[in-house]
């Protein structure tokens, strides 16, 4: 412990969003610093890396306005730490945790560190328990359950929102909750580099859903390196709402994309060695440390479950952002160009969409004893008549058999009633008898 | 005296150097973080720091515990799970909650337990290092205590209940010998040397064991893009190998998996031996999220481990998800460390560092004179499912055999998605010579026919798209009727059903039931050129497997 308030003037270079102070005493990993403006103004920042009494400190914000005489550090001994309360809830905050909303900030009952504690994996409880999003894509074939992290690969210029959107609004509508206890979610909302027009989207789809949401807003035009801090916060008051107070929380992060290439500028700064497409060798670390918070925990009621965004750059799954993503997460929901061109709503490619969690969640006395051999029908027969439109393009319909033509015509349907739902919400008995039905009507087997 | 902190940089810490020697292991700060030192200089001793190092502090002690990263060695593992410094989970559980902290050493909950030890050797005796001096039991078997101190004259031993830190022994010079003992875990166990014996490792997955069969004391890759079912692999194999012990590592992987895997093992019942799962099972887990240090060090701690059964002469299975996870951890590490990047920024003796891992591996003449073999079954992610980049190819070079797992398979819901074309294994003629005597003298043929009915279909479906599905024979399509019925009946394996687990004897009845009746329908004999060995097209271990490398 250290006594006295530490502030240092001695700013050797400053570099983007970093600077580098010298001759600091007893500096600690990691430990939060003020950094004080020649004009006054404070930003926060963070201790990155320490050689002897020269210490490495990323800002979270802009440095513009910074000078090397008259700017000081002031180091405060500890860990960055989110301010946490029940008050949180129907708050708008900014990247750093300032209210955007207007109103005064709210009297934290505790402290947590932003960056969370590893969950002891033998302390997890197995997700396993529905969560009904009203999409038979998801609920139909890759079912979402609680505590499960399942991002959304979209790309530019796809209805992602319009889908989360979507999920939130049956939240709202009680209709995103446990088959169990019928409890709604709490939502905390992480917006990472967010358009302007995407932000009056959202924030009309929050303000339907009082009382139960959390937004941590980072607009296109505020600090990136704040990109790095807001979903660290959003994921405290998570843990917090969830494993305190025993709420069932859904963390909505978008958008992903612009969270890595935050983490890539800042590594850019302190030239480090760059891996694949410039983005630092410890990406898949840096990312598992925010997506692994998502769970249950054995013996206490709440439940993270998490819903990132992601924007796979030129259409890409293998481009490091999903295909890191896709590693740490359990299962992903891939959005296709084609169908949205299509006019499909949601624009969802099966095939490569995956619910690693399923299995548990669905089934005899969860959703239906049915459930699991519908879905796998459905997946074989979709994939074959997928394989077989290639075929298509190059020999035509006439070369080819009855039975080809059939499975042909079975992906063309599957896609216009399973896929396409538009705005209309199904449940998952009705997503389940869609399903039969397309393969009855093709007179091809559920099992 | 107290050496201080004088810098921090991801997992590393720079200390003054003076006292400190090379792989000591070392307690940092207030907080009693581990590390274990990795580099001396002049001017600093570099640390490699198994904790989270947020919140140390420059001018912090470092204090020296004189010994290298060790494992503790004795009864008391099976059934346990533990984080990749040996840290038991259960432990560090019941003390601190849910969450891990660092710093936080925990009780180890068995040691309180004792264990009746039955003595194999007498006062007077002499007993070499490495020999057994007695075991205990163990579940369904003897867990032998090895004498790993020194050659000697045994003046004193025991019988009776014993706790782990009781002397159960003692040797002429003084050396006490206990039921436990710790082993540095980079430094592999000594055996009487390497056996070349080729038994077939039983996987119960009909892809591998008909296909791709593993011997024991092999080593084993599968390769493949997140998705591809590696994991739902290895814990099937976990489940059903036909070994005495599994020593499953998660080395930066998913929380949610663990804690599955785990309720499972404790449900499922081992059906040899009718005990649960677990109760054969070491499981060592280091999340994605937990300190990349320790990540590191879990393929070791779990390897010393599974050397240990090997010992006593037992058929040992080490399988870690994934590789990859590890070498990036050494990536990190190297890089904190500020050491010339290799290929893709991981360290040059990347490809070296994995060669020793996977020596390893192997059949081996005990100390006692017995045969003990310690499997390697290990999955590798490669970026973006690229199988040319670093890793895969350092483990190419070494491995015995390749289960490539393909993304379009996977997304086409066949699982296990390996791809029969690019995948090999090197034990294959062996170990199918032995499936010919032991499970049926149509086991080479079936294989070959197998391979030749896949091979056609591919050329057809190339076919079939010049000409038409319309447009093919009806013997071809016949061939690919039969093509499909392999693939969707017999090479998809649901993991999720009955079907998980096939015996040698189901996996022949199955793919007969589809070939013979396929080649009485289209007239070929039913025997090949010879019905009981394998014929002369069959790859042999000796001249390595012609088709089998991967093309690409
Ligand atoms: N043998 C199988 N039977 C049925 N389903 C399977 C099988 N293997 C894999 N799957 C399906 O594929 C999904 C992904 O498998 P798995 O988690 O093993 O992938 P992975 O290769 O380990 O991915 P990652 O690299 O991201 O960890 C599973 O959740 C399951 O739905
Ligand atoms: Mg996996």
């Amino acid at each position: 412990m250290r006594l006295s308030v530490h502030s240092y003037s001695t700013v050797a270079r400053i570099q983007g969003p970093l600077i580098f102070v010298e001759r600091v005493m007893q500096a600690r990993m990691g430990e939060s610093v003020t950094i004080v403006f020649p004009d006054r103004r404070k930003l926060e920042g963070e201790v990155l890396k320490i050689e002897k009494n020269n210490v490495l400190i990323q800002i979270f914000g802009e440095s513009r306005g910074l000078d090397m005489d008259q700017t000081s550090v002031e180091f405060t001994d500890a860990v960055k730490k989110a301010p946490l309360s029940r008050s949180l809830l129907d708050r708008v905050f900014d990247g750093s945790f300032q209210p955007l909303d207007g109103l005064p900030h709210f009297v934290p009952e505790r402290w947590a560190p932003v960056s969370g504690l590893p969950i002891n994996p033998i302390a997890r409880a197995r997700p396993q328990e529905l969560i009904e999003t009203g999409f038979s894509v998801i609920d139909g074939l890759n079912t979402l359950v609680k505590g499960q992290k399942l991002p959304i690969f979209s790309s530019a210029g796809l209805p992602s929102k319009e889908m989360v959107a979507g999920i939130l609004q049956h939240a709202h509508a009680g209709a995103v909750n446990s088959v169990e206890t019928g409890k709604a979610f709490v939502v905390v909302f992480v917006a990472l580099g967010l358009a302007h027009h995407e932000h009056e989207f959202y924030r009309q789809a929050l303000m339907r859903m009082r009382n139960r949401f959390v937004a941590f807003i980072n607009l296109a035009d505020d600090p990136v390196v704040e990109r790095l801090l807001a979903p660290r916060f959003g994921l405290s008051v998570a843990e917090y709402l969830a494993f305190v107070h025993g709420e069932d929380v859904l963390v909505v992060i978008t958008d992903m994309t612009n969270y890595c290439d935050a983490l890539r500028e800042v590594s850019t700064a302190r030239e480090e060695l760059p891996g694949r497409r410039g983005y630092p060798g410890y990406m898949y670390s840096d990312l598992a440390s925010l997506y692994e918070r998502a769970g249950r925990i054995k013996q206490m009621p709440g439940s993270i479950t998490m819903l990132p965004l992601v924007t796979m750059p030129e259409d890409d799954i293998t481009h490091p952002i999903p295909d890191l993503t896709g590693y740490i997460t359990e299962g992903q929901i891939v959005f296709s160009r084609e169908l949205h061109q299509q006019g499909l709503f949601p624009p969802v490619d099966v095939l490569p969409s995956l619910s690693r969690l399923m299995q548990r969640g669905i089934g005899e006395g969860r959703t239906r004893a049915d459930h699991r051999d519908i879905a796998n029908a459905l997946y074989t027969h979709y994939a074959k008549g997928r394989d077989l439109r290639r075929l298509e393009v190059i020999v035509g319909r006439e070369g080819m058999t009855d039975d080809d033509r059939l499975m042909l015509d079975f992906a063309d349907a599957f896609e216009a009633e399973i896929v396409h739902q538009g705005t209309e919400r199904r449940g998952i008995a009705e997503t389940l008898d869609l399903g039969l039905g397309l393969l009855q009507r093709f007179s091809l087997e559920s099992a | 005296m107290t050496n201080r902190i004088t810098g921090i940089s991801g997992p590393t810490v720079s200390a003054s150097p003076k006292g400190l020697k090379m792989y000591d292991r070392v307690s940092l700060g207030d907080a009693q973080l581990m590390g274990e030192v990795v580099r001396l200089e002049k001017q600093r001793a570099v640390i490699q720091v198994y904790e989270d190092t947020r919140g140390l502090g420059v001018g912090e002690p470092v204090r020296s515990v004189g010994k290298p990263l060790t494992a503790r060695l004795g009864p008391g593992l099976l059934n346990r799970m533990f984080d990749g410094l040996q840290r038991p989970l259960d432990g560090l559980y019941q003390e601190y909650g849910a969450f891990i902290q660092a710093g936080k050493q925990a009780a180890q909950p068995w040691l309180a337990r004792t264990f009746s030890f039955i003595p194999l050797k007498r006062p007077g005796d002499e007993t070499r290092r490495g020999e057994s001096l007695g075991y205990v039991e163990e579940g369904p078997f003897k867990h032998y205590i090895p004498n790993m101190e020194a050659d000697g004259r045994i003046v004193r031993i025991v019988e009776g209940e014993m706790g782990l830190d009781d002397p159960v022994a003692a040797l002429s010079d003084g050396t006490q010998l206990y039921l436990q003992h710790d082993w540095p875990v980079r430094l592999p166990r000594p055996s009487r040397g390497k056996r070349a014996r080729v038994e077939p490792l039983i996987t119960g997955q009909r892809c591998i064991d008909f296909l791709f069969p593993l011997a024991r004391g092999g080593t084993a890759i599968f390769p493949g893009g997140f998705g591809t079912g590696k994991t739902i692999l290895e814990q099937s194999i976990a489940k059903f190998a036909d070994v005495d012990v599994v020593v499953y590592v998660g080395c930066g992987e998913r929380g949610n998996e663990m804690a599955e895997m785990l309720e499972e093992f404790s449900a499922l019942d081992d059906p040899r031996t009718d005990r649960p799962l677990m109760t054969r099972t070491i499981v060592v887990v280091n999340t994605s999220n937990m300190p990349v240090a320790a990540r590191e060090a879990s393929i070791y701690t779990a390897v010393t481990m599974a050397e240990y059964y090997r010992d006593m002469g037992h058929n040992v299975l080490l399988l870690a998800d994934s590789l990859s996870r590890w070498a990036e951890a050494l990536r990190e590490i190297s890089s904190a460390l500020e050491e010339m990047p290799g290929e893709e920024g991981y360290p040059t003796y990347l490809a070296s560092r994995m060669a020793e891992f996977f020596a390893r591996a192997g059949a081996v003449e005990t100390a006692d004179g017995k045969t003990g073999s310690l499997t390697m079954i290990l999955s590798v992610s490669p970026p973006g499912g690229d199988f040319t980049e670093p890793v895969t190819q350092a483990c190419l070079r070494t491995t015995g055999s390749l289960f490539l797992l393909d993304t379009n398979l996977a997304y086409r819901r066949h699982f296990p998605a390996i791809n029969w074309f690019q995948s090999f294994s090197l034990y294959e003629g062996d170990v199918a010579s032995y499936f010919n005597r032991q499970v049926s003298p149509q086991w080479g043929l079936h294989h070959r026919r197998c391979r030749e009915i896949l091979q056609k279909e591919q050329r057809l479906r190339e076919v079939a798209e010049i000409v038409g599905t319309e447009g093919l024979q009806e013997a071809d399509r016949m061939l690919m009727h039969v093509a499909e019925r392999i693939r969707r009946e017999f090479l998809m394996q649901n993991a999720y059903t009955e079907d998980a687990y096939s015996s040698p004897e189901q996996t022949n009845e199955k793919i007969g039931g589809i070939l013979e009746p396929y080649f009485r329908d289209t007239n070929t004999p039913t025997h090949g050129a010879s019905g009981t060995e394998p014929g002369p097209d069959y790859p042999r271990t000796s001249l390595g497997s012609k088709n089998a490398r991967p093309e690409a």
